[in-house]
């Protein structure tokens, strides 16, 4: 699939989504809604796939641990998706373990909507080619991003 | 179908040697939602999940399933294992997926189907 | 095999989708959890899952699961069917246990997915 040589200039090449903490039936709205954008813009699949992961575990989160939610910024550049995920909730005590795949904090009702995998912070990782991640307790917690796109069609 | 030879023949590693996996194996449970479990895995049959919460330890216990099976080589922590010895609940572990288990299990426990 | 021959097997019904009941099914993941669902590498995958909230539709789409089979007669809304619909992904739902799903579905050969290793160091 071949790149366009440059967004059109009415086409933002940022997207930015409040996402509302406890807010639990509108998980996964922002991450299709982003998978999308970026499908519109003519980005491959493989890429929209991975942006969409990233943002769906990252939407998750703010609704389910940031008590005033937070904000999903995309950016859309040349050579890479830019994604920040920020809110200003409590923080991670730990984030070494918060990385740890299988470690959940999720609340005992959200076990049972099958969140609680304690995976989505691994998933994000996985799926970028740069993360990094930021956050102490009582200050809120900050995600970047970055999907890089290929030069070729095989992205 | 015994436990222990089930292990074997999965190759299952077993993460609480101090249980006996002398104990039979009627059939299986897969899933992660614990209170499905609860309400419907049976005794005897062997847990197949991905899940490596302490409270699994419990509602094996409850239920009265021969085994844990945790998939995908996710390894519970060590207080999980302990507290699986204390109240001889067995936990194994698998390398392949939660589907491939599964198959492979009911495989060997219904080979004519069932 | 084919998404109604797992239909009739699994003595399950279509949702919807039925349109697509001739699609093949090669490979198929069983979990409860979302984000055991988000770590799937594999595309085409039919996806066999016992929770009925609305995000399993909205996962399913961003990894392109090519149709869901609902376990242990637990039965989504309407409003689920009707966003998969829309997604045109198929759903079928059945009564029979996850363990027994996997286990027809697996004798018939369908496969299972590769595994990622659970931790991966970037």
């Amino acid at each position: 699939m071949q790149e366009q040589a440059g967004l059109p200039p009415e086409m933002s090449d940022r997207l930015v989504y409040r996402v509302t903490a406890g807010d639990v039936e509108s998980g996964g709205n922002v991450s299709a809604a982003v998978k999308s954008e970026l499908k519109i813009r003519g980005l491959p699949e493989k890429i929209a796939r991975r942006a969409g992961i990233v943002v769906f575990e990252g939407e998750m989160n703010l609704i389910l641990y940031a008590n005033e939610g937070g904000t999903v910024q995309v950016d859309v550049l040349p050579n890479a998706v830019d994604i920040r995920i920020e809110d200003n909730g409590p923080g991670i005590e730990d984030v070494e373990q918060a990385l740890t795949p299988g470690y959940s904090t999720a609340p005992e009702w959200a076990l049972e909507l099958g969140f609680g995998a304690g995976m989505g912070l691994v998933n994000m990782r996985n799926q970028c080619d740069r993360f990094e991640i930021q956050s102490r307790p009582g200050e809120g917690t900050w995600i970047h991003c970055v999907i890089e796109r290929g030069r070729d069609a095989a992205e | 179908m015994r436990l222990n030879e089930l292990v074997d023949l999965l190759a299952l590693e077993h993460l609480t040697p101090a249980v006996s996996l002398d104990r039979p194996v009627t059939g299986g449970y897969c899933g992660d939602l614990l209170s499905d479990v609860l309400a419907s895995a049976r005794p005897d049959e062997v847990w197949i999940t991905i899940q490596r919460h302490i409270n699994t330890v419990a509602v094996a216990k409850v239920t009265g399933i021969a085994a844990i099976i945790v998939c995908k080589g996710i390894r519970p922590n060590d207080d999980v294992i302990h507290k699986a010895e204390e109240d001889g609940i067995a936990l194994l572990s698998a390398r392949e997926s939660a589907f491939e288990v599964a198959g492979r299990v009911h495989r060997l426990l219904f080979p004519e189907g069932r | 095999m084919r998404l109604e021959d797992a239909a009739k097997l699994l003595h399950g019904t279509f949702l919807c989708g039925e349109n697509q009941k001739e699609t093949e099914i090669d490979r198929a993941y069983a979990a409860d959890l979302l984000s055991d669902v988000l770590a799937l590498t594999e595309e085409r995958t039919t996806l066999i899952t016992g929770t009925i909230s609305p995000q399993v539709v909205k996962v399913a789409d961003i990894l392109n699961v090519i149709a869901i089979i609902f376990v242990r007669g637990k039965r989504p809304a309407p409003n689920l069917i009707e966003y998969a619909r829309c997604l045109g992904i198929p759903l079928v739902f059945t009564e029979k246990t996850m363990f027994e799903t996997c286990g027809l579905l697996y004798t018939q050969g369908v496969k299972p997915c590769k595994n990622r290793p659970v931790c991966r160091l970037k």
